[in-house]
């Protein structure tokens, strides 16, 4: 173990793109994968982001995290305006001021993307622009206070969908944002974490790398909104994929993979019970939601397999 | 140079290939479709060497503007209406994030009831969005203050958006005569575009960040001032224009109105019925003029003042509504008034909404109305005209 921790990150990229010194929580598991993203993606990329955590803590005036070209204009409209990026670029190259080598990343929460930006999003996905759009996925609206999205997951306490006498929390099951991405019929697909920063990597390179728009989903651990302590994210962010509640997989043309498929998953109530905000499920409840995650993981397990042939 | 026969639509799009735009997002919405209909055209054959985003709203039309200005490609929009409320949000981060998109705006009422007719609704609600506007009254016009507008808005001086009014049907869907300048003219006024601050991996730049208090109101007041400014090159714009095409431009521009006691205001394509009836009662021996307000922001308070302060009665059409308040334009004025020792009084009036015309004849019963008003001491009250009872 000593060994690999001495020679793990010598792997890494040194080169931070998200330079250290902004506002995010500690134990932030959305700014942890910015930070690994950024690793990944290099220099030679432009960043349009949308509203949300990572915006507000990186670039308050007059400072800046960001060591690459970065642009904010709204909370819905990311999709759209890489899309204007993405042009802007193709004219340049086209008098060639500019090169296509230099790559597009639209960036936002699961609100801007889910919600408020599915429009933008879908349109600018339907239209075939060469960009990587990634969604931190922290499971509510943190920025404003810990609101519910339609990435909110079922039983989770929100401040807009709280628990009460007559009320459990989020009384709806998780959006599968990823499947809609899926149903655009882009070349690249996936979802990821920072729990598993490798595996995070390859996939931010080849969703860079391929020509067309690709999708990534990450999830992110929010210690602040989750009420989880700060030194948990990262096992936190394991638990989620080990216990089937947040597989990872990649969709390559409708291809599907499966890059972490633990021999056994785990009970979701280990996943669960680190968290304050499902602290009040019933027993009923956790079983639901277990039933449910395994429906899920075979579902996609069955596509896997389709793929392989089966 | 040649004359023809254009849809002033048509004269628009002409503008938008000659001024070589890089990158048109943009939206369908009556009656702004046949410019960018054109627009596609000329980039499906070749014509026009550049990208066209089909978004799939107006909100994503000016957000991808947005994303090419930044890059530093020249940009191109239109809307109308409803599209332009929906674009609502983007138009002042454009302003501020001094990103110099250029945008014709086919001028449209707003629902509800449904009406795709003309009216100035649609850009009185966008006043505040801290660009530049502009109205044209004729074919040649429109034509004309395109190419000026990304001539101003590109200025490293200025770096603002800019917007082209033209009144909806009623001159969008009218043929006019429009000289079309040579490919050599339009350079010969048109730069190519700075590109001072751009997104650029060589030159990492943090654009849109978030201010708090200590900073956003400098933030402001910067903006502001840099509108205000932007009428000095809009002013050399349109003498350099002048110098190559042999048109001239002014913020406000007059007809007949050496003498005059009595003004009328108007915008937009309603001013050429309004020169008629300034026609018919000069025959007649009355001493009116009209003033035509060409430049709506930055509101020009020097040449208003110095043409408007030399009258009686100033009589405003508004072609909006601001619902329990005075007209737009006419609250505009008089505001630009009050400082002065000697002004004209004022009567303001609400009509040409939804696409209803006045008729030459309207704008004179307007102006005797007005008249009988200012002597009976009833100019206080906004009067809608043109109203079935
Ligand atoms: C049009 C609009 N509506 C609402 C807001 C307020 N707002 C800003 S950020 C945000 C939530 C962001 O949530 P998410 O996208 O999930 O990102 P997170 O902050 O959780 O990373 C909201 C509601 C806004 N800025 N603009
Ligand atoms: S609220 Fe959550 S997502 Fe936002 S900065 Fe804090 S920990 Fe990160």
């Amino acid at each position: 173990m000593e060994t690999l921790a001495l020679y793990v990150p010598r792997l890494l990229e040194k080169k931070e793109n998200f330079a250290p010194g902004h506002r995010a929580c500690s134990g932030c598991g959305e700014a942890l994968a910015v930070r690994m993203v950024m690793k990944a993606l290099g220099k030679n990329v432009i960043v349009v982001m949308a509203t949300g955590c990572m915006e507000i803590i990186s670039t308050q005036l007059p400072y800046t995290s960001w060591e690459v070209p970065w642009i904010h204009t709204l909370f819905e409209n990311t999709a759209a305006v890489a899309s204007g990026v993405v042009a802007g670029r193709e004219a340049l190259t086209r008098k060639g001021k500019a090169s296509s080598r230099t790559k597009v990343v639209a960036m936002a929460g699961d609100g801007a993307t889910a919600d408020i930006g599915v429009q933008a999003l879908s349109g600018a996905l339907e239209r075939g622009h060469d960009f990587t759009y990634i969604c931190f996925d922290n499971e509510a609206y943190m920025n404003t206070g810990i609101q519910r999205s339609s990435a909110t997951p079922f039983g989770a306490a929100t401040t807009t969908q709280p628990v009460g006498k007559i009320s459990m929390g989020q009384n709806t099951w998780k959006k599968d944002m990823p499947a809609i991405a899926v149903a655009h019929n882009i070349p690249y697909v996936a979802t990821a974490s920072p729990s598993y920063p490798f595996d995070l990597m390859n996939k931010v390179k080849k969703a860079r790398d391929i020509e067309g728009p690709a999708y990534l989903h990450i999830l992110s651990v929010c210690p602040t909104g989750w009420r989880t302590p700060s030194d948990l994210s990262v096992r936190i962010g394991r638990l989620a994929v080990e216990t089937g509640v947040f597989p990872l997989y990649e969709v390559e043309n409708g291809k599907y993979t499966l890059n972490i498929d633990p021999p056994q998953l785990r009970s979701v109530e280990d996943y669960l019970k680190l968290q304050g905000r499902f602290k009040h499920l019933t027993p009923e409840m956790i079983k639901e939601i277990q039933e449910k995650v395994e429906a899920k993981y075979a579902e996609l397990v069955e596509k896997v397999l389709f793929y392989d042939g089966f | 140079m040649k004359r023809v026969g254009l849809e002033s639509s048509l004269a628009i799009a002409e503008a938008v290939r000659l001024a070589g735009v890089d990158v048109v997002s943009a939206y369908p919405i009556t009656p702004q479709t046949h410019i960018i209909e054109r627009i596609a055209q000329m980039v499906a054959d070749g014509d026009l060497n550049a990208s066209y985003i089909p978004v799939e709203s107006e909100h994503s039309a000016m957000s991808g503007c947005l994303g090419a200005a930044a890059m530093g490609v020249r940009t191109f929009t239109a809307t109308a209406g409803q599209g332009l409320e929906l674009m609502h949000e983007v138009l002042p981060v454009a302003s501020a994030m001094r990103l110099p998109v250029v945008m014709a705006i086919c001028n449209r009422a707003l629902s509800s009831p449904l009406s795709i007719w003309g009216d100035h609704s649609d850009i009185m609600a966008a006043r505040d969005s801290g660009w530049v506007q502009m109205f044209a009254e004729n074919g040649q016009q429109a034509f004309d203050l395109t190419l000026c507008a990304f001539r101003i808005a590109e200025d490293v001086e200025v770096l603002l958006p800019t917007a082209i009014n033209i009144d909806g049907f009623h001159l969008s869907h009218v043929i006019e005569s429009v000289l079309i300048p040579e490919q050599g003219e339009v350079d010969k006024f048109l730069p190519e575009l700075p590109r001072p601050y751009v997104l650029d991996p060589r030159k990492p730049l943090t654009m849109g960040d978030f201010a708090t208090p200590e900073l956003y109101i400098e933030a402001k007041k910067s903006q502001d001032v840099a509108l205000r400014n932007s009428k000095k090159v809009i002013l050399q714009a349109w003498q350099e224009f002048e110098g190559v095409f042999g048109r001239r431009y002014s913020p406000v521009e007059t007809y007949r109105a050496d003498g005059a006691s009595v003004l009328l205001l108007t915008m937009g394509s309603f001013s050429e019925v309004a020169m008629e009836a300034i026609d018919r009662l000069r025959e007649s021996g009355e001493k009116v003029g009209l003033i035509r307000l060409r430049l709506w922001r930055p509101f020009p308070f020097e040449e208003f003042r110095q043409v408007a302060s030399q009258a009686d009665l100033l009589v405003v059409l508004d072609r909006a509504v601001s619902f329990g308040g005075p007209g737009p334009v006419c609250s505009e004025v008089q505001a630009a008034l009050y400082p002065l020792s000697k002004k004209p009084q004022v009567a303001g009036f609400i009509g040409g909404l939804g696409g209803r015309d006045i008729t030459t004849e309207g704008f004179e019963d307007m102006i005797r109305n007005a008249r009988k008003k200012a002597d009976a001491g009833r100019l206080g009250e906004v009067e809608i005209i043109g109203v079935r009872e």
